[in-house]
């Protein structure tokens, strides 16, 4: 019995660890986020709080908690307080198998892939829970919207991981990035990598794909009756997928911890400062997208992701499996 | 071990009561959550016994993908209200009951005759023609029964839903008259002669556009 307490406090140790940092970077990011945007845009952004307005964030998060919060009389309550709560743990679990490092990893479990796309398939809970329990028409519609474009957009996703899977022969998140020390997947599978970048922002509604929450047409979404620190837990939640999908991108095609040249100043930084780089170039790419590109229209988005993304990336699974039994590369034998 | 079984049993646990929470709460939406609640737990089970493949598969086809459909049309279609008509006193007619009690009674037989099969007969398990090795991980032993022995049957099943889905468009679309599409061939081979057209308008009669 004693032996499995002191599993337990380790383990507990090492998820504190993890979610603690995670937490922060979140704050963190969404200044990043403003801050790109603002540059973009050619306006300051959030430079008061703090040296460069660094510490915007958390004066944000003290006034969403000190904020009352608000439940509409009509809403079912229950499913209604469950919405956010749902969203900011399925952002959070996620982060169970992301590898930092050779070892480095909370769980290394043999379908980590499969666990990622597992959880950020069940993301679209909070969203549809927050819409439907909200029972007004705005949230209502967000999150049908919100819905039907995460569903579509998973399975392009999900066949671009074929693709990489197809390379890689194993479903580990730890396998996936070794597989790459030779190559990243970002340079055979280029489409697929663009596809996938796209693929993550419809997923996670970010610009130009933020129809579940916009603002001219339906308020604020699914969030429109929410206030105060749920408000701020579907917030951080949505960021917290966000950089997921950042790490999951960076895994599945920038070679994760690896470093991009495997000589002396490079390979000296430790291999979780090279997946944080990389997580942040992705990110900053998600930023400048959303400061850049006008939003879609629905149809536009649906013939997007059916018509387009999903024929073209079955395609390159074809390509690149007779690619690869042509040449005999296909691992795992 | 003790911490393995404990979990089984609140995983166990959870899945039966949300199974039966699923028929006996009211609000349709309400079952639909409860149900997802099952299927979580239920792979959670599958996890537990070692087939995370199987586990991992379930919630993304069932939960993340099936039931959220499920929601979409229990959320559109307001069956809430039918639900309610249900376990209402004044409850006259329809047919529900009966058919619901016929499906169930036809599964109780059913896994009367699986567990039956498991009883008197030990050694079926044994009788298997595969044999499953704990050194591979089970993804590769799945790839490696379904894409070799039972390739027939596995391409055979993705043309049935294939079918299925064909049927089920061909079914619900109907052509409409008057939307208007986008075309962005037509946008872009726009001229500028076509682009604008002056028309002589008579007084008090207008001009027809659009045509």
């Amino acid at each position: 019995m004693d032996s499995y307490f002191s599993i337990l406090f380790t383990e507990v140790y090492k998820i504190l660890f993890l979610l603690v940092p995670v937490l922060v970077s979140v704050a963190m990011i969404v200044w990043l986020d403003r801050r790109v945007w603002a540059f973009v845009q050619k306006r300051r952004g959030p430079n008061v709080v703090g040296p460069f307005g660094l510490f915007q964030s958390l004066a944000d998060a003290l006034k969403y908690i000190f904020k009352e919060i608000i439940i509409p009389a009509s809403s079912n309550k229950l499913v209604f307080v469950l919405a956010p709560i749902v969203t900011m743990t399925l952002a959070l679990i996620s982060w169970a198998v992301i590898p930092f490092d050779e070892d480095f990893v909370l769980a290394d479990i043999n379908v980590g892939i499969l666990y990622l796309f597992a959880i950020s398939s069940l993301g679209v809970y909070g969203i549809i829970m927050g819409g439907w329990a909200s029972n007004s028409k705005y949230p209502f519609l967000g999150a049908i919207r919100s819905a039907a474009q995460m569903v579509s957009y998973e399975v392009s996703i999900g066949v671009i991981i074929i693709n990489v899977l197809l390379c890689v022969g194993s479903l580990n998140l730890s396998d996936i990035v070794m597989a790459q020390q030779n190559l990243w997947f970002v340079i055979p599978l280029f489409p697929m990598f663009v596809i996938f970048f796209i693929s993550a922002l419809a997923e996670t509604n970010r610009p130009p794909f933020d129809l579940p929450e916009a603002e001219a047409e339906l308020v604020a979404g699914y969030q429109t009756e929410y206030s105060g620190m749920m408000y701020a837990m579907f917030w951080l939640g949505e960021y917290a997928n966000i950089l997921l999908m950042c790490a999951m991108g960076s895994i599945l095609f920038l070679g994760g911890w690896l470093s991009p040249i495997d000589v002396f100043p490079f390979n000296a930084i430790p291999g979780p400062f090279w997946l944080i780089f990389k997580i942040l170039f992705l990110f900053i790419l998600f930023a400048l997208v959303k400061a850049t590109v006008p939003r879609y229209r629905y149809d536009q988005l649906m013939k997007l992701g059916w018509k387009i993304f999903l024929p073209f990336s079955l395609f390159y699974v074809v390509l690149t499996s007779s690619f690869l039994l042509y040449f005999d590369l296909l691992p795992g034998k | 071990m003790i911490a393995h079984s404990v979990f089984f049993y609140i995983f166990s646990f959870i899945a039966i009561i949300s199974a039966v929470m699923v028929t006996v709460s009211k609000n349709t939406v309400h079952s639909v959550f409860f149900l997802i609640l099952d299927f979580i737990s239920i792979s959670c089970l599958f996890i537990m016994i070692g087939a995370e493949f199987l586990g991992m598969i379930m919630l993304i086809v069932y939960v993340g993908a099936v039931a959220v459909l499920f929601l979409f049309v229990v959320m559109m279609l307001n069956v809430a209200e039918q639900k309610g008509q249900w376990f209402s006193s004044r409850w006259d007619g329809g047919t529900h009951i009966p058919v619901g009690l016929l499906v169930s009674l036809i599964i109780f037989f059913e896994l009367i005759i699986v567990i039956g099969g498991w009883k008197y007969k030990p050694d079926l398990l044994n009788s298997l023609s595969i044999n499953i090795s704990n050194e591979v991980t089970n993804t590769r032993s799945i790839g490696n029964v379904l894409y070799t022995d039972y390739i027939l049957l596995f391409q055979i099943s993705g043309m049935i839903l294939l079918v299925a889905m064909i049927g089920a468009i061909v079914l619900t679309y109907r052509e409409r008259a008057g939307v208007k599409r986008q075309s962005y061939v037509k946008q872009i081979s726009r001229e500028k002669n076509e682009g604008v057209d002056l028309v002589e308008a008579e007084r008090n009669k207008g001009v027809k556009i659009d045509v």
